[in-house]
């Protein structure tokens, strides 16, 4: 069997009293696009700088090709890192910051030269070649950074949430940037990032952590549609978690009944909950449906509608349940065109029985 | 609006003021050195070079400027790369006593200078080392590594905490970091200290009066002639000093101002 490329084994980090990353366990295959999600303070950061050697783990180990890193220094790996406030060299010109790794290196000036050109050829900023760092846009200086790092031509390329400076449209266009950059070069990319949809865009998975905990990997279709616990259904967003006391337990499903009402729901991998534990389930806002009739059957809370947004095609309606719990919906505009939500004093909110997506009891 | 101009105009003229008050007995010791009247009075002799020939065939003179350029860019040299040190451990490191540590780094500029200047004297006279060139170099490099120290510390404080580890990252050890990224960095702050430390340096006199025994520098030999006598050379060496002074002062300004400019 081909180990992996990277992998973390019960890695620990502590500054003084602060975990900032606790046991943390998974692997990264050559190849992959890997992103790294959660909120500030998540451990998230720490990790990659673990990766790159910047921080030494206080437990555990870091393998990389089945060789323990632990004590590499930071100056004799492989792995560059974007960071995110770039630490672009100000006193160096954009071509002298691509050099500076392959100088770095050993490498004979000319051949230096001719290779940092050649990156910033393909990150098509060539022209800016011998500008003062000071004078590039936000957009050019994410080149510059991008073709320093990938110049030395490393296996890995590690990314700190290098977009977060740029406006939302900068950032659309480097996404799609990095992952035709990601595919031609076959290399593996860690990407970490708050951003939801950056993440989702970009990586083939994603580790979600939370307090120095590791709380989901998968695929961004996995952690959209099958949240494993309460922190990613609600990090996620656009989810409707439903809480209440376990009522009956069958095979393979759980009837729960809260404020809003009582509904069966599969228990999928989780473990059977008993009876009287408060557990809780999913129904994510673009999977519900909703009626201004009462459905015959199914799962089914009436509503008031509170407001709604628009974005582009797509409306997301936020409405309040008689406990006063608030509720979304996602839906096609031309669908909601259909109704008359304006004059009916209630709304149904329903799904159907496999939407419901139980994430367990805490 | 009117009020505000007022004030405005008061202000201005305060500033005025204080600059007349400042730079009036340099102007007029710089306008004597050219009088030919041998008193500072008004109104004016003619216009003459006598003392600045009397100052250029004197040999102590000579002796003196070589003993205090010595003095100053071996001094420039030590402090700044001793303020570089420092400022750089307290960027880069923090341990429980720092708070003390930087506290007796900055301490030497708050001691007056005749109690240094005793001092030096004495402990220099117990090694055996007083009287010469080097503890001059020394006990000026004591006073003036403060402020080598502190310009570089708020260059050290305006950079990027990153940009030490991304030199790092991307395969630089400690020392290629600290001569490729680091010094290159502080290099505008680092011109400016060397500057100022040399103009502190070349103008100090009572540490130089205690300590330099028979090495005598510009200040001390200024002293000597005006002791007991009125001679315009005084003037004359006066004005050269203050034109050296200024000169490296203005120069560490300029160093710090452009670099800023262009970053912004």
């Amino acid at each position: 069997m081909v180990a992996p490329l990277v992998e973390f084994r019960s890695v620990v980090k502590r500054f003084d009293d602060f975990v900032a990353v606790e046991d943390v366990n998974f692997t990264i295959d050559a190849g992959e696009f890997v992103a790294i999600m959660g909120p500030s303070g998540c451990g998230k950061t720490t990790t990659l700088r673990m990766l790159a050697g910047l921080e030494a783990p206080s437990e555990g180990n870091i393998l990389m090709d089945g060789r323990v890193m632990n004590d590499v220094p930071a100056h004799e790996r492989d792995t560059p890192l974007v960071w995110q406030s770039l630490a672009l060299f100000p006193f160096l010109t954009a071509r002298e910051n691509v050099e500076f790794g392959l100088q770095m290196r050993g490498v004979g000036a000319a051949e230096c030269r001719r290779r940092a050109l050649e990156w910033l050829d393909r990150m098509e900023i060539s022209e800016f070649a011998e500008r003062d760092i000071a004078s590039l846009s936000g957009g050019q200086k994410q080149r510059v950074a991008l073709a320093r790092s990938l110049v030395i031509e490393p296996r890995i390329l590690l990314l700190d949430e290098p977009l977060s400076a740029l406006d939302a449209n900068l950032v659309i266009r480097m996404q799609s940037v990095l992952t035709k950059l990601q595919r031609e070069l076959g290399i593996t990319f860690v990407y970490v990032t708050h951003s939801q949809s950056e993440a989702f865009a970009m990586a083939d998975r994603v580790v979600i952590m939370s307090r120095g905990h590791i709380s989901q990997i998968g695929s961004p279709k996995d952690i959209y549609r099958a949240p494993a616990n309460r922190f990613v259904a609600e990090f996620v967003g656009r989810n409707n978690i439903i809480s209440g006391a376990v009522t009956k337990t069958a095979a393979k499903t759980v009837t729960i009944e809260g404020s809003l009402g009582s509904f069966t729901v599969q228990t999928g991998q989780h473990d059977a909950p008993r009876k009287g534990d408060v557990a809780r389930f999913v129904v994510a806002a673009d999977l519900a449906q909703i009626s201004v009739k009462k459905p015959k059957s199914g799962n089914v809370i009436p509503c008031s509608l509170i407001s709604e947004e628009f974005i582009g095609s797509v409306v997301t309606l936020f409405l309040e349940a008689e406990d006063g719990s608030e509720l979304k919906v996602q839906l096609q505009e031309r669908e909601l065109s259909k109704m008359d939500l304006k004059s009916a004093t209630t709304i149904y909110l329903s799904w159907a029985d496999e939407h419901g997506h139980y994430i367990g009891v805490d | 609006m009117t009020d505000n101009r007022t004030l405005r105009w008061f202000l201005f003229a305060y500033l005025a003021l204080v600059f007349v008050f400042i730079f009036a007995p340099i102007f007029f010791s710089v306008v004597f050195s050219f009088n030919s009247d041998r008193f500072p009075t008004i109104p004016l002799g003619n216009f003459t070079l006598k003392w600045y020939q009397t100052v250029w065939n004197d040999p102590d003179v000579w002796e003196a400027a070589r003993t205090s350029l010595t003095v100053s860019l071996s001094t420039a040299t030590i402090a700044t790369a001793l303020g570089f040190a420092t400022a750089y451990t307290d960027y880069r490191y923090s341990f429980r006593l720092k708070p003390i540590y930087l506290g007796l780094v900055l301490l030497p500029p708050t001691i007056p200078l005749i109690i240094m200047a005793l001092a030096m004297l004495a402990w220099f006279a117990k090694l055996g080392i007083s009287g010469q060139v080097m503890s001059i170099i020394i006990a000026h490099s004591v006073l003036t590594a403060p402020f080598a120290m502190a310009i570089i510390r708020l260059r050290l404080s305006q950079m990027d905490p990153s940009l030490e580890a991304a030199a790092w990252n991307l395969g630089a050890n400690e020392w290629s970091a600290m001569r490729r990224v680091i010094v290159p960095f502080c290099r505008p702050a680092i011109i400016s200290s060397f500057c100022l430390t040399a103009a502190v340096s070349f103008d100090e006199f009572a540490i130089s009066w205690f300590v330099s025994g028979l090495n005598k520098t510009i200040p001390v030999i200024i002293l000597e002639i005006v002791t007991g006598n009125i001679d315009p050379q005084v003037n004359a060496i006066g004005s050269f000093v203050f034109l050296v002074s200024m000169t490296l002062v203005i120069i560490a300004q300029v160093v710090l101002m452009t670099r800023r400019k262009k970053e912004n």
